[in-house]
């Protein structure tokens, strides 16, 4: 006569979907026997080594096959591109000195952007006034050009470091304020009345309610922010030609002097650090989030 | 119905017409005391979600007046309006919380609700791995936390399986007489209506007035097999003719 009735066909917590209803359990398929660990991983690595190999032989055969020798330098042959811009430490270094120096300032551009970005999120969600008054200026910011305000930053702030670090931030604003602002509007109705029948003062309602609610579409915004954050960088150094040099630099440096190996290389290391950004935030979020989030539920 | 402002809960003719005009309720009067499981059903529209958000202050009506100490009020949602990022214990953890009480009374009270609601055992799932019906436990452990004098229900059980709502509507009844609160609770479902309340109010189609009212004479506790004495079928039948216009 208990309530907890119900509960005892549960043995653990694996199928409590089905824990109140007797039905879904009897549908429920028998589950079919995994296929083996070797074909698992198969199915996932083999479709894109099939295709880098593609890749590698198409890249082969417009280096060998269709440029002549003497136009060869467009395009140099992946081994030798491996050979003077990774194998050579002199090279390889450079390169690796100009990244590390983008990543700080994109990590500085995008730590700035968070902190005004969520610091306007927040304003706005507490007072609609607000929110009408910033938004438009969002939306135009957003909008505009970054190419079309380079020489306004570099006539403010010169062609430093600063002006870096401001392209950084101009780039990667936007998508962290609409997405806080998002999710933090994104609570429950039902949640609101609750913290409202039991006197909630408007600080515990942001910390308790309406920020841990806001998190899953801070984490998208973040991500979307970070790979913007090192385009910002990119972008700025190639731009900004005082200071320490950066990967824009070496970039155009490396196209201007037709060293085809060593731009090709710091290209690859170029993408290879977006996709590190975007790897190492995915991974904050589900250590963050992930034990209670359910993807695919909305901004809640 | 009684016009008196005493009870735990009293509606003294409360009306309500939104902004917009619509007309929800006409002077609704009626009270709950302590002891008292009353039930309001009536058709959908008619009101009912705003009368339990006028009890609890929600909503101002826009003319009568509520006597109610609001200071504990007990207020189950259809929705479970669960927390996601919180475990079922911190879910039931936060109406202590926002009252401020230390974190040992809270733990405490936790505890106990759990228990009372019979979900030992998952004090660390978090929501999103919860069945419907073992959700609508966590929120209602999350109200009885605070020991309401007061308790209302507004179609907590609307959206979870006949066979859970069965033994969810056992388990209110249990709850309501080792608390004795005042109990005003809304629903769709007649035999849910009947088998729970010591009172049902019938409320017409919008703009929503009180039709009709019946006392339910059986003793607490009562078991499943209630619905099938004739006793219960007759009142059954008789609310369920008052709710479709009460023509005879
Ligand atoms: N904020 C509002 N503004 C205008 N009309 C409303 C509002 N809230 C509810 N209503 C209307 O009042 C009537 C009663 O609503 P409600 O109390 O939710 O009905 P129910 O009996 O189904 O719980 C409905 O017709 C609904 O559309
Ligand atoms: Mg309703």
């Amino acid at each position: 006569m208990s309530l907890t009735d119900d509960r005892r066909t549960t043995g653990d917590g694996a199928d409590l979907g089905a824990a109140d209803d007797p039905e879904l359990v009897h549908e429920a398929p028998a589950p079919a026997p995994p296929p083996p660990a070797w074909r698992r991983v198969a199915a996932v690595a083999l479709p894109p080594f099939v295709l880098g190999v593609g890749i590698l032989a198409f890249w082969y055969f417009i280096s060998y096959g269709i440029l002549e020798e003497r136009r060869r330098f467009l395009l140099r042959p992946p081994h030798q591109v491996i050979d003077k811009g990774f194998l050579d430490w002199d090279a390889f270094s450079t390169i690796l000195g100009g990244l590390w120096s983008s990543t700080k300032v994109a990590l500085m551009g995008l730590s700035i952007a968070i902190a005004i970005g969520m610091f306007l999120a927040i304003i706005m969600s507490q007072a609609r006034m607000a929110e009408r008054a910033i938004f438009p200026y969002m939306v135009t910011l957003q909008a505009i050009p970054i190419l079309a305000i380079v020489p306004l930053i570099s006539f403010w702030f010169g062609t430093g470091q600063t002006s870096r670090v401001v392209v950084c931030v101009i780039i990667a604003l936007f998508p962290i304020i609409v997405n806080t602002l998002f999710g933090l509007q994104s609570a429950e109705r039902g949640a609101h009345d609750l913290f409202t029948l039991h006197h909630a003062n408007r600080l515990t309602r942001l910390r308790k309610l309406m920020f841990p609610a806001a998190l899953p579409a801070i984490f998208a915004g973040l991500r979307i922010s970070a790979g913007l954050s090192v385009i910002g960088a990119v972008v700025g150094d190639f731009f900004f030609g005082r200071g320490e040099v950066g990967i824009g630099q070496l970039l155009r440096r490396y196209a201007n002097r037709l060293e085809g190996e060593e731009l090709l290389a710091a290209v690859i290391m170029t993408s290879a650090l977006g996709v590190v950004v975007f790897w190492t935030f995915g991974l904050l979020q589900t250590l963050v989030i992930g034990k209670w989030h359910e993807p695919g539920s909305g901004g809640r | 119905m009684t016009t008196t402002t005493t009870g735990s809960l009293a509606f003294d003719r409360i009306g309500m017409v939104f902004p917009d005009g619509t007309e929800a309720i006409r002077s609704v009067s009626f009270t709950v005391d302590r002891g008292e499981f009353v039930t309001v059903v009536g058709p959908s529209g008619c009101g009912k979600s705003t009368l339990l958000k006028i009890a609890s202050g929600l909503l101002d009506p826009t003319s009568g007046a509520v006597v109610v100490d609001r200071d504990r009020l007990g207020y189950v949602f259809q929705d479970a309006t669960l927390l996601p990022w919180r475990t079922v214990r911190r879910n039931v953890e936060l109406l202590a919380e926002l009252h401020g009480l230390p974190a040992k009374e809270r733990h405490r009270l936790a505890a106990d609700a759990i228990q009372m609601v019979g979900l030992e055992g998952f004090e660390n799932h978090y929501p999103k791995s919860l069945s419907g019906g073992m959700r609508m436990r966590c929120s209602l452990a999350r109200t009885l936390t605070l020991s309401p004098p007061v308790f209302l229900f507004d179609e907590p059980f609307g959206a979870v399986d006949e066979i859970t709502r069965e033994h969810l509507n056992e388990e209110t009844q249990r709850l309501f007489q080792a608390e004795g609160f005042a109990g005003l609770f809304i629903t769709h479902s007649i035999s849910e209506a009947v088998f729970l309340s010591t009172r049902v109010l019938v409320m017409s189609a919008r703009p929503g007035v009180l039709v009709a009212e019946f006392e339910i004479p059986f003793d607490y506790p009562r078991t499943p097999d209630l619905r099938f004495e004739p006793e219960f079928a007759k009142l059954s039948g008789e609310v369920s003719h008052a709710l479709r216009g009460g023509h005879t």
